[in-house]
């Protein structure tokens, strides 16, 4: 499997993302912002944690702009599986590849912890790697992670099984304790928690790990149609 | 642009004094002109020169066969194996702090990392070592959130994790808080970047973020009565974008690696001046600046206010001539500012062109081979008075003193505003003793820690700076690491003061001592002088940051104690009360001297922990607050009660040194009784782990209770 890593200059979890895609099985290719086009032949995307350009203002929103995003909201309407972390998460959303936003933590302050989360789908890649019900811990790690969409948004995500992740104890004041979602067609997933910190016994954890085992999974199953 | 006269005023308000002066005229043969009058002040200064300490610092062990290059470089490098070296350092920024919090302590951590990451490593660790004043105090409440904000705000977002640190308050720091900032990298042992330039005619290359009035004056402060040139008295405080020093980072990196930089110098204190000097100073070579050629985000600024910028996310390069081109490329790449400024020359010159005039035109060598250095008068701190009678007290409700004070209470509060786990080679998260990452790409780890008992430096400076470095070997021994060596940030009140030199020179003394004792030599420090406010000075505070090697993940020591287990006590205990933190928090008396630290005890108790890792289970060090506070911490991180067998106040609270304090099932207890007794050192059974309760003989309170307590004294006080 090939696995594209996007990188801002800001980011800070390119590596650590890299690391756990191989871990998992993948080949890694580091994406720079600049690049209009993507190489071809990707299996999936990830855009990883940290502060894309700084993100003074609005975490994500320069970032979203970059040439490259272009080129990865076009691989993802294609079919294509990505997945987003963290301000990789704030980044889709500013780029309009999944519904909501997300707002400045409830307690105005930066929260680094492990969580549990509670896996709320069986779609998609999230769901194969869990099963919904499941309890998982994972850590985070942000300033700006309080997801919020009007009533209308969050009722259709839940009615269509597109909350992957609830938090157990709201660490950033999250609507419906929301901290990932999953695109229409359930291959594009966005979470705060950091799936990457959590794949080896040594960080303390290894919830992590499957959720990239049933990325490239999924990925092998149900390829990115070809661009036209 | 006409400068100002030089008069007796600006000269003293350029912090430099008679003699200094006189120094001066004789090194030139004639009177300076203004922007070399500050370029002396900026080379001249305590920050820069070390004029005060200098003297009593090269007094301190600094070489050994684990270190690769001592103090004088931007940070310290140390050998960790397989031609790999970890370089780090610890830096104070106090006085920016305490004017502006959020962007004095985030520039402390910016400024730390440009140190490690111009040696050519990558940083993989942060720690800090904050004091603030008493928690009543109408100021804390906006130090602590500035400064941990700040903190946060520069290391989370350049991408380092923050392992490890300490926090402490005390009405001693009311009028100036203390922020230590500690950052270590990793690099290839011969791969390592310096600062001195070699070859004439070398282009020198400025680097980074543009050069603005930002912190004219930081490191000397320049009167705006005398001096046309300053319309505007900026902030002296420097203000972070670490997003500008991550792609900083990145492209120093990615350029070390082309094979172009023959030197490289972060600009710091006193910014081009220093940075220039150092380069030229260290490579013998003098150096000419083109001002003209400087990036600049503010109009008409003059020479001597970009000589004196200390504007951040800045760096100076010597680069190879023929590799011009590739090294542009990386920059424009990260979209940061390469501009060459000058180069290197033969003689011993510092000259300062802008718009066709020479600003300065100065003996290179002498600014920095020629800088004062003063024999300070200091007097022996005299003996503490012995300490008077300490009541018995219900050990429980000293336990209780002790969790309800936002000192010994969990700092969660202030470590979770830190990202700890970036770079996903955390093994220890902050909250424990010390913090421990993964040596990337390898089964080796290395453990961090920060410490000092202020009140003991106070009451017995000698005593106190030996029980700093025993502190941190403790703490790295406890997690199973080799101690491999340490990094100084002395921080006193006025050194003109002969009682506070005398401080200085006692912490120093036992600083020394122990690290030779230990085998920790310094390899990179910095010193803080003149913390004080209205002839207040601040407890002597010499923080000591030690690096430890682990050579396989499998003998760290991170588990957590068990119901069932023993609790086992490493070490001699006498019941040292003098200087304790009961007697602080449980009666408000700072009496009696520090405790005594016995370093070859220390020494045998540490290699003891680590040759018997294995049958080790969970361990910690003691420190302030004893026994009985280690054994909370204890049982309250594994969340299981413990019963220790004493109930008196000297066994329970004292603060002997060297001691551990080690949890395992009863055959290891066993097995480590018989080594002990091989090995000499002291050991025995003090207690048990399990049921829901933290009893001391018959006094007993619910885990529950207590943990409840320990968690939110600090936020509830200060949050």
């Amino acid at each position: 499997m090939r696995a594209g890593v996007v990188v801002f200059p800001g980011s800070n979890c390119d590596r650590d993302l890299a690391r756990a895609f191989r871990r998992a099985g993948a080949r890694v290719e580091m994406l720079w912002h600049k690049e209009a086009a993507l190489p071809p032949g990707l299996d999936v995307i990830g855009i990883p944690g940290g502060f894309s350009f700084g993100d003074y203002l609005r975490c994500g929103a320069i970032a979203a702009r970059a040439p490259l995003m272009r080129a990865v909201a076009e691989y993802a309407g294609r079919g294509g599986h990505v997945i987003g972390i963290c301000n990789g998460f704030q980044v889709m959303l500013e780029a309009g590849m999944l519904p909501g936003a997300l707002m400045r933590n409830a307690g105005l302050k930066f929260v680094c912890r492990t969580v549990t989360l509670e896996v709320a789908t069986d779609r998609g890649f999230p769901g194969e790697a869990y099963g919904k019900g499941r309890e998982i811990r994972l850590p985070v790690a942000h300033h700006d992670g309080s997801y919020q969409a009007d009533g209308e948004t969050l009722d259709r995500l839940e009615g269509e099984g597109r909350v992957a992740f609830r938090y157990r104890g709201n660490p950033n004041g999250s609507a419906r304790n929301i901290a990932g979602i999953l695109s229409e067609n359930g291959r594009v997933l966005g979470m705060m928690p950091h799936p990457e910190r959590a794949v080896d016994p040594l960080q303390g954890g290894t919830d992590g790990a499957a959720l990239f085992a049933a990325l490239f999974a999924a990925a092998a199953a149900e390829p990115a149609l070809r661009p036209a | 642009m006409s400068e100002p006269k030089i008069t007796e005023d600006l000269i003293a308000a350029h912090g430099l004094n008679e003699q200094e002066y006189a120094e001066i005229i004789r090194l030139l043969n004639r009177e300076p002109t203004f922007t070399e009058l500050g370029i002396f002040s900026a080379m001249w200064n305590e920050h820069c020169s070390y004029k005060s300490s200098k003297k009593w610092l090269r007094t301190l062990p600094t070489t050994g066969p684990q270190v690769i290059c001592g103090p004088g470089e931007n940070a310290g490098v140390v050998d960790i194996g397989d031609g790999q070296a970890v370089v780090f350092k610890m830096e104070s920024h106090n006085h920016p702090s305490y004017i502006e919090p959020y962007q004095g302590a985030a520039t402390g951590v910016g400024g730390i990392l440009r140190d490690v990451f111009t040696m050519g490593a990558r940083p993989v660790a942060a720690m800090n070592s904050l004091s603030f004043g008493a928690p009543e105090h109408p100021k804390t409440r906006q130090l602590v959130h500035g400064v941990v904000e700040g903190i946060g705000g520069y290391g989370n977002c350049f991408g380092v994790p923050t392992v490890g640190g300490e926090v402490r308050f005390h009405a001693a720091y009311n009028g100036n808080c203390l922020v230590n900032a500690f950052a270590a990298g990793l690099a290839d042992a011969d791969r390592i970047f310096y600062s001195a330039a070699s070859g004439v005619g070398m282009p020198v290359v400025y680097l980074g973020a543009r050069t603005g009035r930002d912190g004219v004056g930081g490191a000397t402060m320049a009167s705006a009565e005398f001096d046309d040139s300053i319309e505007e008295k900026r902030p002296t405080v420097q203000v972070g974008d670490p997003f500008t020093e991550k792609r900083l980072m990145e492209a120093t990196l990615e350029l070390m690696a082309t094979g172009a930089v023959i030197s490289i110098q972060d600009m710091g204190a006193a910014g081009l001046t220093c940075s220039a000097v150092e380069m030229g100073d260290k490579g013998g070579l003098g150096v000419r600046l083109d001002l003209d050629a400087v990036p600049v985000r503010e109009e008409n600024m003059s020479a001597y206010e970009m000589m004196l910028s200390e504007s951040q996310e800045r760096m100076l390069m010597v680069l190879r001539p023929d590799k011009e081109a590739e090294a542009r490329a990386v920059f424009e790449k990260w979209d940061l500012d390469f501009a060459i400024v000058g180069e290197t020359i033969a003689e011993d010159r510092f000259v300062i062109m802008h718009r066709g005039e020479c600003k300065a035109d100065l003996p290179l060598r002498a600014l920095s081979g020629s800088a004062p250095e003063y024999d300070r008068p200091w007097v022996e701190t005299p003996p503490a008075p012995p300490l008077g009678e300490v009541p018995e007290v219900d050990p429980i409700e000293g336990l209780r003193a002790l969790l309800s004070s936002p000192n010994y209470a969990s700092k969660h509060w202030v470590y979770e505003q830190y990202d700890s786990q970036v770079m996903a080679d955390t093994v220890l998260t902050p909250g424990r003793g010390a913090g421990v990452i993964r040596v990337h790409g390898t089964d080796k780890l290395l453990a961090f820690t920060a410490d000092v008992t202020p009140r003991y430096v106070k009451a017995n400076p000698r005593a106190g700076g030996a029980q700093a470095v025993a502190e941190a070997f403790r703490n790295l021994c406890a997690v199973g690491a080799r101690p491999l060596a340490a990094t100084d940030c002395l921080n006193f009140g006025n050194p003109e003061k002969p009682e506070i030199m005398g401080q200085f020179v006692g912490a120093i003394r036992g600083i020394g001592e122990a690290c030779r004792a230990l085998d920790m030599p310094i390899v990179s420090g910095n010193v803080s002088l003149y913390n004080e406010t209205d002839g207040a000075a601040i407890l002597p505070t010499p923080t000591i940051g030690a690096v430890g090697l682990i050579e396989r993940a499998d003998a760290l020591i991170a588990g957590n104690a068990r119901a069932g287990h023993v609790a086992l006590l490493l070490g001699e205990t006498a019941g040292h009360l003098g200087q304790s933190a009961l007697l602080a928090e449980m009666w408000g008396r700072e009496e009696g001297d520090a405790p005594p630290v016995d370093l070859a005890a220390e020494r045998r108790n540490g290699d003891f922990i680590r040759a018997n890792a294995a049958l080790i289970r969970a361990c910690t060090d003691l420190s302030d607050g004893g026994l009985a506070l280690a054994a909370f911490e204890m049982a309250e991180a594994a969340g299981t009660g413990v019963s220790l067998d004493a109930s008196d106040v000297a066994t329970l609270f004292g603060e002997d040194q060297g001691r551990y304090l080690i949890a395992c099932d009863f055959d290891a207890a066993e097995a480590l009784m018989v080594e002990a007794g091989k090995a000499g050192v002291a050991l025995a059974t003090v207690g048990r782990f399990g049921g829901a309760h933290v009893r001391f003989g018959a006094s007993a309170a619910p885990l529950s209770e207590l943990g409840a307590l320990w968690r939110d004294s600090l936020s509830r006080r200060l949050a």
